[in-house]
């Protein structure tokens, strides 16, 4: 049953990575070129939805939040360096396999280096675990939690942030 | 809105997404995520000529080479994004993207090369954050999780930085 939601998920998130347009190298660079922010709009826009959502059903004890640990030496790290490889590629992990859905053979190559790329991590994995893994590791923390505050408190907050961030994107023809 | 006259606009398609993403976390409990999946692909690849490194390796016994929820979720969206695509007359066979090849070219080995070490590259750093922009850019942001926002402030850094060296003057 688990394979069957994956895999009906999947589908109905890749048709809307796809009709998005936000599947392409030339969207995902022009992002971080700063010319083109329709990967932000995106991003930001399902973010405002499922926050919503899921504190919702979670106050209402229906679901249960999967925190991952925050850890500032390796999420900081490992964002930059992913972020360098992906300057370079120019698709994610997930959206790589849309690009090829759609036709950008080039994400074939991607994919591939992303494996190699995992491959090589499994074998860094155990040198890592006793620097990076230990600078600044507190836990599965919240924005709230850190805060001392409601978390409806952050999210509304957080949802004039993006709103003024997508406003001024708007406003700059971005 | 008129810019992109083949697609929708990415704030609906990006808010759909959201209940897509509360939808998977009500009814399967399942946030979404993708770069696991190429631990377990790895894995699974490497046991046919090392199976010796998967069995012993510490992060192959903590990602198992197994097919789970994830591995069809990235696998579904390609099946997405192929029905989407054929659908609305928007599928095109493409090697070279247009913005790489009016940089650098239209080199099908070059760009595939910079897709492999860019891909194996971005691959390292989104295990080493325990994540990628959908675990932690879409999931962790939504969950008001701190390492969601670290990451993501990371991975948009990192990738200006690199788009700034290759396109510089651009």
């Amino acid at each position: 049953m688990d394979l069957l939601f994956g895999l009906l998920t999947g589908v109905l998130f890749g048709f809307l990575l796809q009709r998005g347009q936000v599947l392409r190298y030339d969207v995902q660079l022009g992002a971080l070129r700063l010319k083109d922010m329709t990967i932000v709009k995106f991003m930001l826009s399902h973010i405002m939805v499922a926050m919503v959502g899921i504190y919702l059903l979670n106050d209402l004890g229906l679901v249960k939040l999967s925190l991952k640990a925050t850890v500032v030496g390796a999420n900081a790290l490992g964002g930059l360096i992913f972020g360098l490889g992906w300057g370079l590629v120019g698709y994610c992990p997930g959206t790589s396999l849309g690009a090829v859905g759609e036709g950008r053979l080039d994400a074939l190559a991607a994919i591939a280096g992303m494996l190699v790329g995992a491959g090589i991590f499994a074998r860094a994995y155990d040198g890592l675990l006793p620097t990076v893994y230990t600078w600044g590791d507190y836990g599965k923390i919240t924005l709230a939690g850190v805060l001392g505050v409601n978390h409806w408190l952050v999210i509304a907050g957080l949802a004039v942030a993006f709103a003024a961030i997508l406003r001024f994107i708007e406003r700059k023809g971005l | 809105m008129a810019r992109q006259a083949k697609g929708w606009s990415p704030y609906l398609a990006g808010a759909l997404s959201g209940l897509v993403s509360v939808g998977s976390v009500w009814v399967a409990g399942k946030y979404l995520g993708a770069s696991t999946t190429f631990v377990r692909g790895a894995g699974m690849a490497e046991r046919l000529y090392a199976p010796d490194a998967v069995a012993t390796l510490a992060y192959y016994l903590k990602e198992k080479p197994v097919i789970d929820w994830q591995f069809l979720f990235v696998l579904g969206i390609a099946l997405g994004a192929f029905i989407a695509a054929k659908a609305t007359g928007d599928f095109k066979v493409q090697l070279v993207p247009d913005t790489w090849r009016a940089r650098f070219g239209d080199g099908v080995g070059l760009r595939a090369l910079a897709a492999f070490v860019g891909g194996a590259v971005a691959m390292f750093g989104a295990r080493l954050a325990d994540g990628c922009p959908s675990g932690h850019g879409l999931s962790g942001m939504s969950q008001l999780a701190v390492s969601g926002y670290l990451a993501g402030a990371g991975f948009f850094a990192g990738g200006i930085l690199m788009a700034r060296l290759l396109y510089r003057g651009k």
